[in-house]
């Protein structure tokens, strides 16, 4: 064989090799400085984490404080955000793909869609004090903070719609189409549950966003220290349901972190590296759940 | 034989038909009449509009936006065309039914696939459903490997079956008309032969038009042919009159290959 050939063969073994390695290490460096980050937190917090941190209010002595209010308020938060972030951002996925004709005007919504997703969450929060606090009188509350957050992860949610939707081959609508489905039909029986996976995906992500969001919620006049629950949800007389919650102050996890950490005492570090470590972990197992349901879904159905 | 004539009426008729993609004038000037219980085959070279003339039957193009009908498509015995904007696509797809190319299973099982069309119809009586889906499939050639998996993912099936599955999805709704865009293409030749046979086994209940690029697959299942070409049909004929003395030099070129 020709000896230039085999040279250049070589060469370009040499070229594979050199980026598999790099790539590995690129790799690393990502999961290592993750790892370092969360084994740092936990040697700096451990002595806190006990079961009475997640049980305990704030106080003022760092060893009796704990993050109580904060993960109900993260909670509390987490499900307004959700439920009205699902929905419209659903509903706005499945209309921009499916019914929207295609000309400049919903050129134009596509592109703002892609750009709200990359504005500083802080922008958010002086629109939502602006219009959910001044204008629509909600309060500094829970369901202020909550819709806050479901506009910061909207575009997240309408762009995993879309994007999931957009996997569904033509010709399963088409064969959906064919045997005379409207629409609707075809969005009930076919996009909506092929696309099931890909969203939830988007959602928990955006959720997982969320949790560690602070800005915005400090914008809109989250308080740092709360020493109460609020209302239940639930009631013991009729009608069972009570939404005076939704009107109660908050704070956050991120935020009891913060205020952790702003304080001069060096035992109060320890409780914020405890919050840090809860905050990671719940970030943690949100995306792992993403990834399990994406997983699951992906083995069911295969384009 | 007695009722000769009346087999030979049309089911539909396409009248002057020019389509459009936006600016793409795809068909010109088609008459044809597509016979009530018979099987009309379309052959014509790759991109001469086979697939555009199948999928007007029924109204597929409503689809996209762009796309622009003129002329008429006339369903007997009413009389009524049903490329015109009055005519609703979803009621027309509801009795001309179509299986595609590629086999296009939903991701559901096998049943689901079937009962599907009578889901979006609102019906949703056990027993109703079972019974239509066991005959859809007989009709399809599919009951006896599929009875005691009909809770399986459709996926599983061979590419054949999946494409029998598919005429059954289409069958359970009991079109008057069925299209076929060259089904067996994406088969091999064991099933191709299964779907041609039930393809004039199909012809006693329903009429069928189908493209194919097989001039002895539409020599096989067809009783009339049309050739197209350039968006035009070159000529109309009895399948064996076309295939052994064609009138036309470029049907004849064509089918002894010619071109194409
Ligand atoms: N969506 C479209 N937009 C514009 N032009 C199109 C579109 N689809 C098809 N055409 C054009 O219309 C003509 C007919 O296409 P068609 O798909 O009907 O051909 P065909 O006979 O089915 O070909 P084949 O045998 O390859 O399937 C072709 O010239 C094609 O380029
Ligand atoms: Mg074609």
């Amino acid at each position: 064989m020709n000896g230039g050939i085999k040279k250049r063969i070589r060469f370009m073994k040499a070229m594979n090799y050199g980026f598999a390695v790099l790539g590995l290490v690129s790799t690393f460096v990502g999961l290592i400085l993750l790892g370092t980050l969360l084994l740092d937190l936990f040697m700096d917090g451990r002595e806190r984490l006990t079961y009475s941190f997640l049980t305990s209010f704030p106080s003022r002595f760092a060893e009796e404080a704990g993050i109580l209010s904060a993960l109900v308020g993260s909670f509390l938060i987490l499900v307004v955000t959700a439920a009205a972030a699902i929905p419209l951002g659903i509903a706005a996925g499945i209309y921009l793909e499916e019914y929207a004709p295609k000309n400049w005007f919903t050129d134009i919504v596509e592109i703002n869609i892609a750009n709200l997703a990359g504005v500083p969450s802080i922008v958010y929060g002086l629109l939502a004090l602006g219009l959910f606090v001044y204008a629509l009188k909600l309060g500094q509350s829970i369901l202020t903070g909550g819709l806050t957050l479901a506009l910061l992860i909207l575009p997240m949610v309408i762009m995993a719609t879309r994007e999931a939707i957009r996997a569904i081959p033509t010709a399963i609508r088409e064969g959906s189409y064919a045997v005379g489905a409207t629409k609707w039909q075809t969005v009930q029986y076919h996009i909506l549950p092929y696309s099931t996976g890909g969203i939830l995906t988007g959602i928990i992500i955006g959720l997982s966003r969320a949790i560690g969001e602070t800005a915005p919620l400090i914008t809109i006049g989250s308080l740092t220290f709360i020493a109460f629950l609020p209302e239940s949800p639930i009631s013991g007389e009729f009608p069972f349901i009570s939404l005076k919650w939704l009107s109660a102050p908050f704070t956050v996890l991120p935020i009891q972190m913060f205020n952790w950490v702003s304080r001069p005492q060096p035992e109060f570090q320890i409780n914020a590296a405890a919050a840090g470590v809860i905050l990671m972990l719940m970030t943690l197992l949100m995306n792992g759940l993403a990834i399990y349901i994406r997983y699951q879904f992906r083995k069911k159905i295969k384009w | 034989m007695v009722n000769e004539p009346a087999l030979q009426t049309p089911k539909a008729e396409a009248k002057n038909l020019n389509f459009f993609y936006s600016a793409v004038h795809a068909l010109k000037n088609i008459d044809l009449p597509i016979m009530r219980r018979k099987v009309t085959a379309l052959i014509g070279p790759s991109g001469c509009g086979k697939t555009t003339f199948l999928r007007c039957f029924n109204r597929m193009h409503d689809l996209y936006p762009g796309n622009r009908y003129a002329g008429e498509i006339l369903l007997y015995p009413e009389g009524r065309n049903i490329v015109s904007p009055e005519a609703d696509p979803i009621e027309i797809r509801m009795s001309i039914s179509m299986v595609f190319q590629k086999p296009n299973p939903f991701p559901k099982s096998i049943y689901e696939n079937v009962a599907y069309g009578l889901r979006i119809r609102g019906i949703s009586k056990k027993a109703v459903l079972d019974e239509k889906v066991e005959k859809s499939l007989r009709g399809a050639a599919l009951w006896e490997e599929a009875k005691d998996r009909l809770q399986k993912s459709a996926f599983d099936l061979s590419g054949g079956q999946q494409q029998r599955l598919c005429i059954a999805r289409a069958l359970a709704t009991d079109p008057r008309i069925l299209l076929f865009d060259e089904p067996t293409s994406a088969l091999d030749p064991t099933a191709t032969t299964k779907i041609e046979e039930l393809i004039i086994e199909l012809k006693k209940e329903v009429t069928i038009l189908i493209v194919t690029h097989n001039m002895q697959q539409a020599a096989r299942v067809s009783d009339s042919t049309a050739f197209m070409y350039l968006g035009e049909i070159v000529e109309y004929d009895k399948t064996d009159k076309i295939f052994t003395a064609p009138s036309q030099r470029l049907t004849e070129e064509y089918i002894t290959g010619r071109f194409g």
